[in-house]
């Protein structure tokens, strides 16, 4: 009894966090003074794979696509009830876009034991794009169901799920193994457990140690390094406290689908939204002011 | 994928529901005329369901040159497995340079899979499409591009994306952004019927029940528009925004900040959440003008902002402003208006 639940994480710059602090003098937003976090609806995902292992038991498994800073949203995922968590790490996938993502999630997932359930969130916070939930149930030849609000039943054989479609509802069941993604009204997710928080505070991920040691050096040129870093790995292992990492060969990717190759969409143009100086015209905020606002207003034939 | 075919047509998924089409393909068959125009190429549409009746009709006078239709007792009800094989099957056959998706619960959940399958690109939630040349870095140049605008990054940068080797071009776009087109009924255009080997198998989802609900405001047929924030202060303060609306013959809005403090109810958000509208007059009152907020807003044809922080970003895209209380100025509107009558 119980199911294998495995939940897709991502870590966003926080960009409903953009305070008067992470604006540039040219009216434009500082990316970096954002902070790091754990993309909402992915939380509550998380959240309701964790709930299907408290009512039927099984397992939940994390999986992060991402740097060494993402390290921190895999083991608040231990934190708050993950079983097993994995980063997927790896220079060649840089600037996947959805779909190389989606590929890329997929090899990952056809690397573990039999799979009942994917879940993600339906959208990350940084592009919006709610792709990679259905790319990925596609490329995994698995139903999909949208919009999880909440679920329902599950057995064996099939999930209900109540979907939320913003202008209404739908109750459908769907045949298992299926992809889910879950939207942010679906629950509360839980806080991390402050036992848990203790067991797992020291895990570390192979990436964030070499980056703790070398810096930004690249330990490949120096030997001395290396060994420094392959040392400190080795005793994170041994005492159980290190993050599983996968690279594109682990999983068999094939890199003529992963990164800048793998992806059809590419940037032509990048601007900046700049908040400054299209110049309005001011109105005094009296009896006077607002007459004028109002004269104006009927004079341009805006109002009339 | 499809080979890059320059003859392709462009085309745009007919959404419909219970034979109701949605506003968003009317919408884009605005901005499809024109990009097929430019391009020289037929305007198509793609039409599932089972009973469509006038439908193709109702397309041809919005701007269609050929409908095609797929009638099936099983594509009755939009799932995404049997719609996207159609869909999939169709592109391969007529080889598409363009496909648009209104950026609906449908389209969203549609698109990706077709992309997925087709090994093609997508770029979700675009506000502006056109048509332009790309200079691969120290490569060859690609003209005639679908230039694909969306804002990105919670609405702080506009990131424009296009896709040159892997067709067809394929993006979902925000309802409410492109403007709707006058329909000619004089129009003439070709219905093609298609046929479809969908079998019960393919619905790996079955529908238990399904629920409805028309949002109770129409924010988008609105020609004014009354917006309160956070900054009106209290759900009683509000009905201030209600009073000034009244006295305007305007509509209601409020910012996702409004709806989440419990002022107004979420059919009212105007914001990338919530309702994108461009009405000829918006009026915001106590709206600090997040990013969030002004992409579902800015396009209005005029702005004015009320504030008491001369310094919110508000009225960084405002065409007049004033700076004070809006529980002292909405009371002196009011009075300016009525004395006008």
């Amino acid at each position: 009894m119980g199911y294998h639940c495995v939940v897709m994480v991502k870590q966003v710059p926080d960009t409903k966090a953009v305070t008067a602090k992470a604006m540039k003098d040219d009216g434009t937003v500082n990316r970096a003074a954002l902070p790091a976090v754990f993309n909402p609806e992915d939380l509550n995902a998380l959240e309701t794979a964790l709930q299907i292992k408290d009512q039927y038991g099984g397992t939940v498994t994390v999986i992060c696509m991402g740097p060494p800073a993402a390290c921190e949203i895999l083991r608040d995922s231990l934190y708050r009830g993950a079983d097993r968590v994995i980063l997927i790490s790896d220079r060649r996938a840089a600037a996947s876009d959805t779909l190389a993502t989606s590929y890329i999630l997929s090899c990952a997932v056809r690397q573990l034991p039999k799979v009942d359930l994917v879940l993600c969130g339906r959208q990350a916070i940084d592009g919006d794009t709610a792709q990679v939930g259905p790319q990925l149930a596609e490329k995994l030849g698995l139903p999909q169901v949208t919009y999880l609000e909440k679920l329902m039943e599950m057995t064996n054989q099939h999930i209900v799920v109540h979907r939320n479609i913003g202008n209404g509802w739908e109750l459908v069941r769907s045949k298992l193994p299926a992809l889910v993604t879950v939207i942010g009204e679906a629950n509360v997710p839980r806080p991390a457990a402050a036992k848990r928080m203790m067991r797992y505070k020291k895990m570390r991920g192979s990436v964030e140690i070499a980056r703790e040691i070398a810096g930004d050096k690249d330990p490949a040129a120096d030997p001395v390094l290396k060994a420094r870093i392959d040392a400190r790995i080795t005793e994170f292992k041994a005492k159980g406290n290190l993050i599983e990492q996968w690279n594109l060969d682990n999983i068999k990717a094939d890199l003529a689908w992963c990164g800048r190759d793998g992806s059809p969409t590419k940037v032509h143009r990048i601007q900046a939204v700049v908040l400054k100086g299209t110049g309005h015209k001011q109105f005094a905020p009296n009896d006077d002011g607002v007459r004028d606002l109002i004269h104006n207003l009927i004079e341009e034939h805006t109002l009339g | 994928m499809i080979k890059v075919n320059r003859q392709g047509p462009v085309w745009i998924f007919a959404e419909q529901e219970s034979g109701h089409l949605s506003d968003v393909p009317l919408e884009l068959l605005s901005k499809g005329r024109e990009l097929a125009d430019h391009l020289k190429v037929r305007l198509g549409t793609v039409l599932l369901g089972q009973g469509i009746g006038e439908l193709p009709a109702k397309l041809i006078a919005y701007g269609a040159d050929d409908v095609i239709v797929t009638e099936h007792p099983l594509l009755k009800d939009y799932q995404t497995t049997s719609y996207a094989r159609v869909i999939c099957d169709l592109i391969k056959k007529y080889e598409p340079q363009i496909v648009l998706y209104g950026a609906t619960a449908m389209g969203r959940d549609l698109a990706p899979r077709i992309a997925s399958e087709m090994r093609a690109g997508l770029t979700a939630d675009c506000t502006d499409l056109q048509i332009g040349d790309h200079a691969e870095k120290d490569g060859p140049v690609h003209k005639n591009l679908l230039l694909q605008i969306r804002p990105a990054f919670g609405g702080n940068i506009i990131a424009t994306i296009i896709n040159y080797d892997r067709w067809p071009q394929m993006a979902t776009v925000r309802e409410g952004v492109m403007r709707m087109p006058e329909p000619d009924t004089r129009r003439k255009g070709n219905v093609i019927q298609e046929k479809t080997h969908v079998a019960p198998e393919d619905l790996l989802v079955s529908i238990i029940e399904k629920h409805r609900q028309a949002k109770k405001v129409n924010l988008k047929a609105a020609r004014i528009i009354v917006s309160g924030g956070a900054g009106v202060g209290s759900k009683d303060n509000f009905q201030l925004i209600w009073d000034l609306a009244n006295s305007l013959g305007a509509a209601v809005g409020g910012s996702r900040a409004a709806v989440d403090l419990g002022f107004v109810d979420r059919d009212h958000q105007v914001g990338q959440t919530g309702t994108t509208v461009r009405p000829a007059l918006y009026i915001a009152c106590g709206i600090s003008g997040a990013v969030q907020h002004r992409a579902g807003m800015q396009e209005s044809a005029k702005i004015v902002a009320i504030n008491s922080d001369a310094s919110a970003p508000i009225f960084g895209i405002a065409h007049y402003g004033i700076v004070g209380d809006m529980n002292i100025i909405i009371p002196k509107m009011i009075k300016a208006l009525k004395a006008r009558a």
